[in-house]
Parts: C-alpha cells; structure tokens; sequence
C-alpha cells in the first residue's frame, strides 16, 4: 500500500469513504441537505452509484458468467465481492482479477464448480482484448525455414496470447455462452484448455487437444520447438506436431521467431 | 483566463487544437455506434470519448478511436483523476492520461471537479468536496500538476452534486471562478450539472450561471436526468445521463449560448443507450441553437459596420 502523508484535511474524503459501500454505517455526519435537510436518501445517491456501477463493471468484464447465473445471483455474488474487494485502479478493465477466486469459494456457487474457470477464462479475454497490438507470425515465415533447423526454432509470444487450463468444460461453457444464441446442455466434466489470441481485431478462443496447451506454453517460456513438440508428446502420445504448429500460426500465437543460432 | 493573476505556462497556449471543433456539437462516441457513424461518412460534429476506456495497451478500442479521429475533432474527457481529493494525483494515471493527449491530439481536454479514490480504493463516482481556502489551494495544486504534463489548458467541469458540506466557506462559483483565475484552466460548463444541483440544493440555476465565470467556458455539456425523492419526499434529481436532454435544460443552455456565444457542446449519454439516429438527432437539436446564435450575431456585425 503507498504510504499517504498525513494531509490535515483528508477528512472529508476518509469521512465520506467510510460509508460508501458498507449500508449498514450511517451517513456521515459531515454531509448535509440544504436549509437543514436530512441526507440520508441524498448520500444513498452515491452509495447506489458506486455499487451499481462496479457491478456493471464485473459483469462487463464477466458476461457468460453472468448469463449462466442469470441477473439477480449475479448481481448479489458481485456486490459481495465489491464490498470485500473494491477496485485499486481506476482502470475499471483492470478490476476482477480476484473475482475467479471469489466465486472458487462462494458458498452459493458451490454447485457450479466450473463457474470460476469459465470467469478466469473471461479474465484472459479481457486482458487479450486490450494487449498492445502486434502483427502475427505469418505462414510463410515458417515455411521458409529449413526443415534441419525446425527443432532448435524460438517463438516470441504476441502480446494478447494465453492459456486457460481447466478440470472442466470451461472453453466449451464460454463460447457457448459470449453471446445471445441459445444455448445446448453441456457436459461440464470434460477437461479443456483454451488458447486466447488477439491475431487481429478481434478476440478468438479455441479448444487445443491434448498436449497443445504444454506445447503452446512451452513455446511461451522459451524453450525450443523440438523442445516443446517433446514435452506435448510426453502428455500425449497421439499429438500431432503438423497440425498444432498450424493451429497456434492460425490462431496468431506469436509474432517473430529466432533461429537457434541466434541464441 | 481574465487579467490580474499570474497566468501559468498552460494559460498561454490556445484552448482549442487543430480539427476545428468552434461552434460545433457532439455526442458521447459509444463502439457500438461506430458502424452506424461510418456508414454515413463524416459528419459535422465532434465525439468525445472517457479517457480511461483508452488506456489499454492496444486492440479494437485504439482501432475504434483512431477511426473516429480521422474524420471528426474528438474531446478527451477525464473521469477519475481525482482532482478533488487531498491525496497526491496518482502519478501513473496521470502519464497515461498525458500519453493519451500525445498520442490523439484532441481538440478539447477536460477533467472534473470531484473526487474518486481514497487511500487505494477507487470508488467509480465522481464525489464532492467542500469548498474551502484549503481544498481551493489543493485542486489548484492538482490542476497545475495535470496542467504541466498535458502541457495545455485543462477545462475543469462543474460537478452534479446530492450532499453539501457544513464546512463550505465559498460558493462552488467562487471556487469555480479562483481555480480558473490561479491555475489559467478553462471550464467546461455543465448545464444539466447546474440544473440537477440547482434543484437539489433549492438555488436559482439562473443565478448560478450568472455569478460562473462564462468567459473561461471552453466547452458545454449536455445530458439527462432522472427524478428521485429526498428525505422529505421532495425532488431530487439525479445525473443519470440515461435519457434525452430535459427542457428545462435545453432553455439553459439558450440562455447560456445567447451570451457566451456558439460554444462547443456536447450531449452526453452513457446508460441505457440509444440507437445512433437517436443520438444524432439530439446532437442536431444542439447544433441547431448553436447555429441559430451565430446567424444572430454575424447580423448584428453587418448591422454595426
């Protein structure tokens, strides 16, 4: 926490704080309406204001879980984290970082174990939609490279790319959920990763197969292709090294790479 | 902006920059309005964006900006600056704020007179403070803090307010009109602010208006509101910007434009928005009184050579 100086007249703003996202305190008493008129409705304002709008933020930044949970439990589930966690930024796309682990441990969300994977994924969306731009790594800069010095090839990651592992089905329960279409049952015991990547404008999250989040992570931390292929095969005998390098150029994962020798 | 005080560095340079944006209005700019706006090429008018939905590194909201900026004069308007707290301007908010003036050259600038954030806690509302010789000095001190680094006029906006404070010393125009006089600021002038808090503080908005320093307004704001009740079951509106622009709001802002003259205005809306056609014809409506006030006074020119 920064250390604030003393100021003699931080009173005001720590006075009328205090209230604002705890309805139980009265107003403060620094506050009034004109010609001697109560202020209790009056402050209410603000505290409404507050509250309402850093729920619109989490479910600005959180809309498939919101859809699932429907409104009003949502609603409820954030106004309890706003008030145990209020946002340290004024960036408001910065704020909810902790809701994956509030909703981990909300007891009324106990029965969707999947609920705080499917918000962490949405986390990653959100940091992915505002990453700093960067052109994609194009097929043909691959291709280009001869087939003896594929093993030893490093990646530069682009900025929006991350990887979302889950015990359940949370890729499936996002994409299903993003938009207004409606939406089948889904099984929500399978295991998924996700690929979140900004090639362009646009957003894109898509399932990997076995061992392509190893593959893709691996990559992301610096090791070699060969490397990498090696660790993904270790998870899964039946990854398929073709069509994952295919699929992370496609989906815009990285945006340079270097040969070995340049290491 | 009048004589007398020691002007800063900031109080020299032009309030407006380049993409003319004098006697125009505009709206609020909303992404999902932008395949609509680009669909009927330029426009007259201008767009003004809240400058923390642009301090993201990259992706769709710079593609968004940059789009609108090609063809229209955009305002770059602060919401959560803080300057109106006792506790230092939060440093990193401010280079990204400057780095934001750099980058999209707007042609207005401007921040308000509230508070937002507390010790580390940011409230997402602008609230008020008391106005005192000591939270006069403050906000001057922030404003000339802010001034420097976007190295050019700030204009400050008078706040909507529900509550005063018993330890008020001045009125907000007093205070309003030093801060302007000490730091060289310009003002953005509310005209729904004026009428929310004139009605929930029981003082004539006329009145208002004319003890505000008009000739330091850089820009207008429009909006609408909506009505609750205080405590004694009276009237108390509220700054919703959810809905058209009320009469009572519109015959201000005449008022308003007949003596300062055709100033930039813009119509704010930020909840429960429109379609772009309903915007835009708000903006006409604004448009259309700024255009009538400088018809009457090029006829009063020709009438006087």
């Amino acid at each position: 926490m920064r250390q604030l100086e003393q100021h003699p007249h931080a009173s005001y703003t720590a006075a009328f704080a205090s209230s604002l996202l705890d309805p139980e305190r009265a107003t403060p008493v620094a506050v009034a309406g004109p010609a001697g008129k109560r202020a209790d409705k009056r402050y209410n304002v603000y505290r409404n204001n507050v509250t309402v709008s850093l729920i619109d933020a989490l479910a600005a930044v959180y809309p498939a879980v919101q859809r699932i949970t429907g409104v009003d439990f949502f609603q409820a589930m954030a106004r309890s984290h706003i008030r145990a966690t209020p946002p340290s930024s004024p960036l408001l796309f910065e704020y909810g970082r902790d809701f994956p682990a509030f909703i981990e441990k909300y007891e009324y969300a106990s029965s969707m174990p999947w609920l705080a994977d499917t918000a962490r994924i949405e986390r990653a969306w959100l940091d992915a939609y505002h990453a700093a731009d960067a052109e994609p790594l194009t097929p043909a800069a691959l291709a280009a490279v001869p087939r003896e010095k594929l093993a030893d090839l490093l990646f530069t990651t682009h900025p929006a790319t991350q990887i979302g592992r889950s015990r359940f089905s949370a890729v499936t329960i996002v994409a299903a959920n993003r938009g207004t279409d409606p939406v089948e049952r889904i099984d929500a015991s399978m295991p998924e990763d996700g690929l979140i990547t900004r090639p362009h404008c646009d957003v894109v999250l898509r399932r990997l197969p076995p061992g392509g989040a190893t593959f893709i992570e691996s990559l992301m931390s610096r090791r070699s292709l060969g490397e990498a292929a090696a660790s993904a095969l270790e998870i899964s005998s039946s990854f398929d090294i073709a069509a994952n390098i295919a699929g992370m150029i496609d989906a815009g994962a990285f945006i340079k790479i270097i040969s070995g020798e340049a290491r | 902006m009048n004589a007398g005080n020691q002007p800063t560095a900031a109080a020299a340079m032009p309030l407006r920059f380049p993409h003319s944006i004098d006697g125009l209005a505009g709206t609020s700019f909303k992404h999902e309005h932008l395949p609509a706006i680009l669909a009927e090429g330029p426009q007259r008018g201008f767009f003004e964006v809240h400058a923390e939905n642009y301090m993201g590194a990259g992706g769709p909201p710079h593609r968004a900006l940059e789009t609108i900026c090609r063809d229209h004069p955009v305002s770059l308007h602060g919401v959560c600056m803080s300057i109106g707290a006792p506790q230092p301007l939060d440093q990193a908010h401010l280079a990204r704020f400057r780095n934001l003036v750099e980058r999209y050259q707007p042609a207005l600038v401007s921040e308000h007179l509230a508070w937002s954030t507390h010790e580390n806690t940011y409230f997402n509302d602008l609230l008020p403070l008391p106005y005192t010789e000591t939270t006069l000095a403050q906000v001057c001190d922030h404003i000339d803090q802010v001034q420097d680094a976007i190295r050019r006029p700030l204009l400050l906006e008078n706040p909507s307010t529900y509550v005063a404070f018993a330890e008020s010393t001045m009125s907000e125009t007093d205070f309003i009109r030093s801060v302007a006089r000490r730091t060289g600021c310009g003002l953005l002038l509310d005209v729904n602010n004026v009428f929310v808090s004139a009605t929930n503080h029981g003082f004539s908005p006329l009145q208002y208006l004319s003890e505000f320093p008009l000739t330091s307004v850089g820009e207008i704001h429009l909006a609408g509101h909506a009505e609750q009740a205080d405590d004694e079951g009276e009237l108390l509106l509220i700054d919703s910007h959810d809905g058209p622009v009320a009469d009572a709001v519109w015959k201000l802002f005449e008022t308003v434009v007949e003596s300062c003259g055709p100033i930039p205005t813009l119509v704010e809306w930020d909840s429960k928005i429109p379609d772009w056609k309903i915007l835009k014809a708000e903006a006409a409506a604004a448009q259309a009184i700024l255009d009538r006030c400088q018809a009457i006074a090029k006829s009063k020119c020709h009438a006087a050579a």
